[in-house]
């Protein structure tokens, strides 16, 4: 009898435990849930914006020339470091590493490049507010390609392909005593670099398909397109987990900066984050209302009106979430391998080392957070390649 | 009939009233009254845009020549705006453009408007959700 009752006990309590812990059941889409997914959806993106402070960012001659300078190694110290060392292809336009590795070990993780030309900031910190200004820093940075502008610009008078096409976009090549004029041609050179960048955009996920579907109506297509532990997983994350706090808008960004209490690593001194980065942007000639943009209104009002702060300290740019695959580790060092681990990173909310953590602990079970990496997956799309062929009527085409 | 007519226009200016006085804002101490214009309609996240402010007196004068600030930010979420809005011109009859604001998530937001005008200081708090 007693052997009975212990079996029974045992029994009840592991059908409790496998119901306490069963994975979470969808529930039918609401009205609001629609009108946040929606806002998430890549059909939601609109046309890239335009860039007035780059003169040649729609120009098809600027994009064929960017992209041979984005894979072009002579734009460094070695001769062999190129964007593309650590901004690669095939990984999403990352590198796969904590720290990028070129000359030496970059600052920080290696951020991918696909539909930066709808942020308002480039960088983990904002330290530059246009593509072509992010794209000439790392040319002079020690760690990345080490070299200089003049010897830039050396590289591309001394090849006949790279100076002719140069001459025919922006006019003669600089006398090297000329400062201004060097300062103008570097600029030039990034405007290149950012007219490539500026095509390499996110497309259309299995997430965006679903969210189609489901303002369509169409049930079919739904289930389909996304399994009960995908669903459960993307409204945990419009719903109790808050992911669209930040991690909002169709490239699930804000393009804003928070510390969410990434901690650095061992012996290493906390990085203080937007709140340097928002003074160096505001001191850089390159910037939107310096002398080398293109943009005679100088409509700058993202860096006018920027803040300063002490929330900002260890704050950092919210990533897009769009092509998470591949592009492991994450976080502005790499800190965290994986995407279960930053999940857990998010459900514990640990104290910010500087500055304040503006996250809370989610408290979610460790189902949800199986559920929500599920969801986090369907986010990926084709490769965007990066061979774009300006055709003899000027056409970009873009092959996938 | 008539009488009809003059309830149902009546009752259009009782409801024209009350839609006003939705967007109206009074001061804490009741000095000044505040209402505003986006040039973003509706204002949507992550699109810096422009505001108009208006504001009168306790007793329905025109404000001009008044010293603005703007702050705000998310109570529930302990953080600020992530611009630093300004009042960058003037414009007539008690209007004033207000500049760079941007909000970056969806939710409760509430804005500090500090207003100071013929040596008085009031501030408003402006409530929005998006």
């Amino acid at each position: 009898m007693k052997r009975f009752l212990l079996v029974l006990v045992i029994a009840g309590v592991a059908a409790g435990a496998s119901w306490y812990f069963r994975p979470l059941l969808p529930e039918p889409w609401t009205d609001a849930d629609i009108e946040i997914l929606r806002s998430l959806w890549i059909g939601n993106l609109g046309p890239v914006p335009p860039d007035p402070s780059n003169a040649v960012a729609d120009n098809p001659l600027a994009v064929e020339f960017g992209q041979r300078l984005f894979f072009d190694g002579r734009l460094s110290a070695n001769g062999s470091i190129s964007c593309s060392t650590c901004h690669q292809p095939v990984r999403r336009f990352t590198d796969g590493l904590q720290k990028g590795q070129a000359i030496g070990t970059s600052g920080r993780n290696t951020p991918s490049i696909i539909g930066s030309a709808y942020s308002p900031w480039l960088f983990w910190d904002g330290r530059r507010d246009s593509q072509w200004s992010q794209a000439i820093a790392p040319l002079e940075d020690v760690n990345e390609h080490a070299t200089d502008r003049r010897q830039v610009i050396r590289v591309v008078a001394g090849d006949p392909t790279y100076s002719e096409t140069y001459e025919q976009l922006f006019g003669e090549l600089p006398d090297e005593a000329d400062e201004a004029a060097v300062n103008a041609a570097f600029s030039n050179i990034g405007k290149a670099i950012a007219a490539f960048e500026r095509l390499l955009l996110p497309t259309p996920s299995r997430f965006d398909d679903y969210v189609a579907a489901v303002i369509a109506g169409d049930v079919a297509a739904q289930q389909n397109l996304y399994t009960d532990d995908e669903i459960v997983g993307l409204q945990l994350f419009i719903g109790k987990a808050n992911c669209t706090q930040c991690h909002n808008g169709p490239l699930l960004t804000n393009h804003e900066f928070h510390n969410t209490g990434v901690i650095s690593f061992p012996g290493e001194v906390p990085d203080k984050g937007r709140v340097l980065g928002v003074r160096e942007v505001q001191s850089n000639a390159f910037n939107c209302s310096g002398p080398y943009s293109d943009d005679r209104d100088r409509n700058c009002a993202e860096l006018e009106y920027a803040r300063t702060g002490p929330e900002l300290i260890g704050a950092f740019r919210t990533p897009s979430l769009r092509n998470l695959e591949n592009t492991a580790p994450f976080m502005h060092k790499g800190q965290i391998a994986t995407l279960s681990a930053v999940l857990r990173h998010y459900n514990e909310a640990p104290l910010a080392m500087i500055g304040h953590n503006e996250t809370k602990p989610l408290k979610l079970r460790d189902s949800e957070l199986r559920q929500m990496e599920a969801f986090l997956h369907t986010l990926s799309a084709p490769i965007v390649t990066v061979e774009y062929v300006a055709s003899d009527r000027g056409e970009k085409q873009q092959r996938q | 009939m008539k009488a009809k007519f003059v309830f149902v226009t009546f009752f259009c200016m009782l409801l024209q009233q009350v839609v006003a006085a939705d967007d109206v804002w009074v001061s804490k101490r009741g000095l000044f009254t505040l209402s505003y214009a986006s040039a973003l309609q509706p204002i949507e996240i992550n699109r810096i845009h422009q505001w108009v402010l208006h504001i009168e007196s306790e007793s329905g004068e025109l404000v001009t020549g008044a010293n603005i600030e703007v702050t705000g930010g998310m109570p529930a979420h302990d953080h600020g705006l992530p611009t630093r809005p300004r009042v960058t011109t003037e414009l007539e009859d008690g209007n004033y453009r207000l500049d760079g604001m941007r909000f970056h998530m969806a939710g409760n937001w509430e804005l500090t408007i500090t207003i100071v005008a013929n040596g008085k200081t009031d501030t408003v708090i402006v409530a929005l959700h998006l």
